[in-house]
C-alpha cells in the first residue's frame, strides 16, 4: 500500500488565519502547477460549501500526505470527517488557536475510544473485536 | 448427528471424505495462522495506539489531561502571536509569497505480518519561501516563530503516520478477524457436518450393504433349505423309488410272464 505513496510529499493545512500562516512560515506552503495552493485560510465569512469543496479536493489530490484541519474548522466539516476512512491522505486535527483541544470530539481518538472504551474490559481491549463474536454471545446468553 | 446444519453439497463416499478431511485440515492450519497473523497485528495496534495518547492528545497524568501535541501547538501558537506583537500582519505576505514547500514529507513503509505500514518523515527541501519576511523588523520573532512551527509540525507528522498506521491497522485487524471467526464458526463447522454426514451416510450404506447380504444369505439359505427338503423328500421318495427300482426293475422282469418255450 505504502509503495504506491511515493509521491505524496505535501501537508496541507485548512483552519484559521493564524494557525495557518504559522504553518506557512515553517514552510508547508505549496503551490502548484495551476497555481493551486495546498491550504486554505478559513474566517468567519468563509461558507461551508467552499470549505468542503477544498477539503473534498485536498482528499484526491495525489501529492497531499498529511492534512491538517484545526478543531473549529473540524467541526464545522464533522460529517466528512466521520464519514472519511481513507488511508491516505492522513486527516490529523490540530488545536486551533483560540479554543482549547477536545480530544473526545477528533474523529480518529473517537474511534479509538469506542475500541477501548470500556475501561477494565480486558477481553475487547486485548484481542481488538475478534473476540467482539464471543463477547456479545455471552452478553446474549446473559441478557436472556 | 449426522450432519445437521450447512454441509457441502457433496455425493458421499470416501473420496469426498478424504478430500473433507484435507480440507478440514487446511482450514485449521489457516486458521492457527490467522489467528496468529491476528495477534501479532493487535499487538501492533495496541502500541500504535499507546503512542497515539502519548504523543498526541490525552496522557493521563493525576487525572489532568496533559498534551504534547496541545502543548508544542500552543507554544507554536504563542511564537505567532510574538510575530504579530512585534511585526505587524504578515499573514497576508505569507500566503502570497507561497511557491513551493519546503517541509516535505516522505513515506517509509514498514512491514508487519504482511501488512505495509507508512512511517511519514519529515525533510527540508530548498529554501523556505518566507525568507525575507520580517526584514524590516521582528525578523528574530520571525525565526523563532518559523523553529517552533518547524518543531509543531514534526510532532504532528509524527501523529500523522501513527493516525495512519492505526486506520490501516483498525481496517486490516477487521479484515482479518472477520476471517478468523469465518473459519471457526462456519467453515470449520460446515466441514466437520459434511464428515459427519458423510460418515453417517458411509455407516448407513455398509448397513444396508450388511442387511441386505444378510437377507441375500437369508434367501439363499431358505432356498437351500427349500431344495434340500424336496431334495430330501425326493430322496425319499427316490430312495423308495430307488429301493424300488430293482424291485421294479426286476418286478418288471417278474411281472413278465414267463416265457415258455
Amino acid at each position: 500500500m505504502a509503495h504506491l505513496q511515493k509521491e505524496r510529499v505535501l501537508i496541507a493545512a485548512i483552519g484559521d488565519e493564524d494557525s495557518v500562516t504559522g504553518l506557512l512560515l515553517a514552510g508547508i506552503g505549496h503551490m502548484d502547477s495551476k497555481q493551486k495552493p495546498n491550504f486554505l485560510v478559513v474566517d468567519s465569512k468563509t461558507p461551508l460549501p467552499k470549505i468542503e469543496e477544498t477539503f473534498q479536493e485536498f482528499t484526491n489530490r495525489k501529492d497531499i500526505a498529511i492534512i491538517l484541519v484545526t478543531q473549529q474548522v473540524g467541526d464545522e466539516i464533522r460529517h466528512l470527517l466521520d464519514d472519511y476512512t481513507q488511508a491516505f491522505p492522513t486527516i490529523l486535527e490540530i488545536p486551533s488557536k483560540d479554543r482549547p483541544y477536545d480530544p473526545s470530539k477528533d474523529s480518529v481518538l473517537k474511534r479509538v475510544q469506542r475500541l477501548f472504551g470500556e475501561e477494565g474490559d480486558v477481553v475487547v481491549a486485548q484481542c481488538g473485536r475478534g473476540v467482539a463474536f464471543k463477547h456479545q454471545d455471552t452478553d446474549y446468553a446473559t441478557t436472556k | 448427528m449426522s450432519g445437521a446444519g450447512p454441509r457441502f453439497a457433496i455425493f458421499p463416499t470416501r473420496m469426498a471424505l478424504t478430500t473433507m478431511k484435507n480440507r478440514l485440515k487446511g482450514a485449521q492450519t489457516g486458521h492457527s495462522l490467522l489467528k496468529r497473523k491476528s495477534e501479532a497485528l493487535t499487538r501492533r495496534f495496541r502500541d500504535i495506539v499507546k503512542k497515539i495518547d502519548e504523543v498526541g492528545h490525552f496522557e493521563y497524568s493525576g487525572g489532568a489531561a496533559k498534551r504534547k501535541m496541545g502543548k508544542i501547538m500552543q507554544v507554536a501558537n504563542f511564537s505567532y502571536a510574538e510575530v504579530m506583537y512585534t511585526t505587524g500582519d504578515i499573514g497576508y505576505q505569507v500566503r502570497e509569497g507561497v511557491k513551493s514547500a519546503q517541509l516535505k514529507v516522505r513515506a517509509k513503509s514498514e512491514n508487519v505480518s504482511g501488512v505495509q505500514l507508512p512511517a511519514f518523515e519529515m525533510y527540508v527541501d530548498g529554501s523556505n519561501a518566507a525568507e525575507l519576511t520580517g526584514l524590516g523588523r521582528g525578523g528574530a520573532q520571525i525565526q523563532k516563530c518559523k523553529e517552533t512551527y518547524k518543531k509543531a509540525i514534526e510532532v504532528l507528522v509524527e501523529l500523522a503516520s501513527l493516525q495512519t498506521a492505526f486506520v490501516i491497522l483498525d481496517e486490516v485487524i477487521k479484515v482479518t478477524n472477520r476471517r478468523v471467526n469465518a473459519i471457526e464458526h462456519v467453515i470449520i463447522p460446515k466441514i466437520e457436518n459434511t464428515i459427519k454426514f458423510i460418515g453417517s451416510e458411509l455407516d448407513e450404506a455398509d448397513r444396508e450393504e450388511f442387511y441386505r447380504l444378510k437377507k441375500v444369505q437369508g434367501k439363499k439359505k431358505d432356498k437351500l433349505a427349500l431344495e434340500t427338503a424336496a431334495r430330501e423328500k425326493n430322496q425319499g421318495f427316490g430312495a423308495a423309488s430307488e429301493e424300488a427300482q430293482p424291485t421294479n426293475l426286476l418286478n418288471e422282469y417278474e411281472q413278465d410272464p414267463d416265457v415258455m418255450f
